[in-house]
């Protein structure tokens, strides 16, 4: 493979770790945007996500449902089950944790929450890690071939497509309930100006509940999608997560939804893209390096207001 | 007799850890406790002060070692000093974009750079060895003081067991000697620089960044001081753990180590307090050691053990912030800020 | 019939008292102003009007309903609305998406309420589709009070309406209470061009470091002396 091919593979593969890194980051703008803090359990949440999924595809093979892969893909009605139920049951999740914890911690400063949520993403990690155990599990056992594309001899896998028309539907699903619906503006209105909101009868602890559902159910989407990806999952999961997604949100612009999906992209391409230049195991350190750059040059971001 | 030695060995190793979490602690404090700056990169600084000092002061790459550079085998008082001046150094080129920026930057910059630098340590084995670690670093005056314990042991073949035990431990007792000396001196160094002018800026730009600016001062440039001289004193807790332990790889500064326990400790014993850092670290470190006692009861094991104590020092950390936010003994309220005693 | 009644209330922001004692009324179909110095505390009592602020002492009523202590959300549902002195509007918001804000809880009547608001302010129908950070500031405090007409409100709290305008827009504005007064609706409004407000209000107050220090009808306000110098700038 000559190489400029190997750069557009590289890119290709960019987009479906970008489609991964996008539905993580627009969970985090999101919460950024209307509570006003940085939630550093972010990535843990995320993982979360992925082992429910892992829990309800247990079940499903236990009840016996249809399993056969719903060809071409390597998997089938079990995890996409899976799929739809985790991204509630995370939703679920951080609710829950917004109500025992952050709600109280309301009113405080947002470093108090950003300290609080730093410890929630240790706890979370450890009861993964407590349950499960630090080894990799596995959603696929299956070994799927790539297919070749007929142009410049690309190659990819037909779960990667699945992948990238999935987080593609996702972010379309929340354009649409962003700018359509009553709660979506609220929300757009609340992560403006949380007074305002509140003297419009605007019930903002509702939409923040729905915040958090929405940001969540799409950080567990995106874990699963990762999961199917590599097959498997590891409670480190949410850590490896955090530097890609905290890159894509600064590089976007924190608290833009938009920017978040276009930082995903630029982050998850360009640290593919970067290993055909350095080792691989510094992917973590060109997303760094990338959200560095942005914050010396252009602090607010690629779509940031103000 | 025995088992009171038993125990007392226990306590002055258990002393020393908490020592060098008390030392992290005081840097911690100078920059989020006085001035409100946001590091959860501990770890990074850390690690830094200890590679630093060992690469300083350690042994040469050994023939089974990857590594090629460092080992200089200088005096370990060198290597202290080095690895306070590379993790300053390091402070100051991560503060360069972030510190005019909302405190929110300033921690997703130093979680980033703490790890770049373990990403370093686990693949640059040319300079650390990688993941085989560095290994036999030498403590300061060991081959002395060890040479002198063997003659007096030689010398009197009839000291009782209890006796024997007690005086093979004293290089322990040498270096937590050591600890706790750097411990005080930095206590009273940064007591003494909070008190100063200097510290009352810190603390006015914590409380009100805006009207401290306006008082016409740098609030960057003091931000910066803050951040490289906490920084320092994480740098020299790496090189009393690296001479201490005589090992040391990516593994040992892993962020909950490296970062969060310090973190939970600090905010446990009230933050903007000195003595209530070091409180807070030993505290901390004994509930640490209390939960293995716990797990061990339990009958768990591995990774499980290691989950629920790490659970429940993060519960703990909830609770404090919920219950008692200002932590044990809360901010001193000795010194009020702002500049009334200050007209320069 | 008094639509507002605020009996001495105290309130300020945590620790620091702001309002030591402060009372005032609006009727049925009346336009009050509430004038002062800078940092009088005209704002913090709207805030305190609308449950942003939890007063310590004393009583709110609402058209005879006590309103004291409620949150922001269900003293809005009772029929008080509220444009604050600054960000009053939803910047990354169309025009429409903010007017839609203003009536989130109500579930009908949205298109013909819309429609009324853009009859007042015919200038905001062409507007609908642009951002509210695109807008002049004119336009944004025409946004900002139609918003806050979408719930039909009995009462409409306006801070400083007329603040930062060019002189000309300055009538307009306040050609906009009158006709939004003619609808039935009571208003009261904080000026700091006390002059021309008090001219189309009823009556006023004047409030200085927390303390109620004068209250009559606009004429008796414009024509007093001691106030026109101190607080009219004469
Ligand atoms: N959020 C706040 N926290 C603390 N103090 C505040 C806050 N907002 C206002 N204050 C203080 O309360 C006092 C009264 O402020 P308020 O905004 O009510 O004055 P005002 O009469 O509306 O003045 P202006 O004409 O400038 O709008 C001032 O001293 C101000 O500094
Ligand atoms: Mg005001």
């Amino acid at each position: 493979m000559d190489f400029t091919s190997r750069i557009f593979q590289l890119a290709l593969y960019g987009i479906v770790s970008g489609s991964i890194i996008t539905l993580g980051a627009i969970g985090l703008s999101l919460t950024y945007g209307i509570l006003k803090f940085a939630n550093f359990a972010h990535g843990d949440v995320m993982a979360t996500g992925a082992f429910l999924a892992l829990i309800f595809l247990n079940l499903f093979q236990r009840l016996a449902l249809p399993s056969s892969p719903f060809h071409p893909l390597s998997f089938g009605l079990p995890l996409v089950l899976a799929f739809i139920l985790c991204m509630v049951a995370t939703g679920g999740v951080a609710i829950g944790i917004d109500s025992a914890l952050y709600k109280r911690l309301r009113g405080t400063r947002s470093i108090t929450l950003l300290i609080a949520s730093v410890g929630v993403a240790f706890i979370l990690r450890n009861v993964l890690q407590f349950i499960w155990g630090p080894d990799p599990r596995y959603y696929i056992k299956k070994i799927q071939v790539s297919v070749r594309l007929p142009i410049l001899g690309l190659r990819i896998k037909h779960d990667q497509v699945f992948i990238i028309i999935v987080a593609a539907c996702l972010v379309i699903f929340l354009h649409f309930f962003l700018t359509r619906t009553r709660m979506g503006k609220a929300m757009r209105a609340t992560s403006d100006n949380m007074d305002l909101a509140k003297v419009s009868g605007i019930d903002t602890e509702k939409v923040i509940k729905w915040t958090w559902v929405i940001g969540s159910a799409l950080a567990a989407a995106g874990a699963v999608l990762a999961g199917i990806d590599n097959k498997f999952i590891t409670p480190s999961f949410g850590w490896d997560m955090l530097l890609p997604i905290f890159a894509a949100v600064i590089l976007g612009g924190i608290g833009s939804p938009y920017g978040a999906m276009l930082g995903g992209m630029v982050i998850g391409l360009s640290s593919e893209i970067s290993t055909a230049f350095i080792a691989t195991s510094y992917k973590p350190a060109v997303a760094f390096i990338i959200m560095v750059v942005m914050l010396l040059i252009k602090p607010r971001g690629l779509l940031g207001e103000k | 007799m025995e088992a009171f030695i038993g125990i007392l060995n226990y306590a002055v190793f258990f002393a020393i850890t908490a020592g060098i979490f008390a030392v992290l602690c005081l840097g911690l404090n100078i920059q989020w406790g006085y001035t409100g700056l946001f590091n959860i990169g501990i770890a990074g600084f850390y690690a830094v002060g200890a590679y630093t000092s060992a690469l300083i002061s350690g042994p040469p790459p050994g023939p089974m070692d990857w590594r090629v550079v460092g080992g200089f085998q200088l005096p370990w008082p060198v290597g202290f000093v080095g690895a306070a001046l590379v993790s300053g150094l390091i402070a100051f080129i991560i503060g360069i974009p972030t510190l005019k920026l909302k405190e929110d930057y300033l921690a997703i910059a130093t979680i980033g750079i703490a790890e770049v630098i373990r990403l370093i340590i686990k693949n640059e084995s040319w300079l650390t060895n990688s993941v085989w670690g560095i290994k036999h670093i030498t403590s300061p005056l060991a081959l002395p003081i060890e040479r002198g314990i063997r003659a007096l042991l030689r010398a009197n073949p009839g000291f009782p067991l209890w006796l024997q035990r007690l005086v093979s431990n004293g290089y322990n007792w040498f270096y937590l000697g050591m600890v706790v000396l750097i411990l005080l001196l930095l206590y009273g160094v940064s007591e003494k620089m909070i008190r100063s002018p200097w510290g009352r800026v810190l603390r006015a730009i914590r409380e009100d960044e805006i009207a401290t600016s306006t008082a016409g001062k740098n609030i960057f440039w003091f931000k910066m001081q803050s951040l490289v001289f906490g920084a320092m004193i994480m740098g020299m807790a790496g090189s009393l753990y690296a001479h201490y332990a005589r090992f040391i790889d990516a593994e040992t500064f892993e962020p909950f180590f490296g970062t969060f326990l310090i973190w939970v400790m600090l905010i446990v014993g009230g933050s903007g307090n000195n003595l209530g850092a070091i409180l807070g670290a030993f505290t901390i470190w004994g509930v640490w050691a209390g939960t293995e006692f716990l797990t061990h009861g339990w009958g768990l094991t591995g990774y499980r053990a290691a989950s629920l104590r790490v659970i429940s020092v993060g519960v703990i950390l909830e609770f404090i912030l919920l219950l008692r936010p200002r932590g044990i003994l809360g901010e001193e309220k000795v010194v009020s800020f702002i500049f009334k005693k200050e007209r320069r | 019939m008094i639509v507002l009644n605020v009996e001495n209330i105290i309130a300020g922001y945590g620790e620091t008292e702001i309002l030591h004692g402060v009372s005032c009324k609006v009727e049925k179909k009346e336009i009050v102003t509430i004038i002062g110095p800078n940092g009088a505390g005209k704002s913090t009592l709207m805030k305190a009007i609308l449950g942003l602020l939890k007063p310590t002492q004393g009583k709110i009523f609402f058209s005879n309903k006590d309103i004291t202590g409620k949150n922001p959300n269900q003293i809005v549902q009772e029929g008080i609305c509220y444009v604050p002195q600054s960000d009053n509007v939803f910047p990354s918001l169309t025009v429409e998406e903010n007017l839609e804000m203003g009536a989130f809880i109500r579930r009908d009547g949205f298109r013909e309420k819309i429609n009324e608001v853009y009859q007042i302010f015919p200038d905001l129908k062409e507007k609908r589709k642009v951002k509210a950070k695109k807008l002049s500031g004119g336009q944004r405090q025409m946004v900002a009070m139609g918003r806050a007409l979408m719930l039909d409100p009995a009462l409409l709290l306006l801070d400083e309406p007329s603040a930062g305008l060019a002189p000309r827009l300055v009538q307009t504005i306040f050609n906009k209470i009158i006709q939004i007064n003619e609808k039935e609706v009571s208003i009261l409004m904080v000026e700091q061009n006390a002059r021309r407000a008090l001219e189309i209000s009823h009556r006023g107050y004047v409030l200085a470091m927390g303390h109620n220090r004068f209250e009559g009808s606009g004429e008796d306000i414009l024509s007093n002396e001691e106030i026109g110098k101190l607080y009219l700038g004469e």
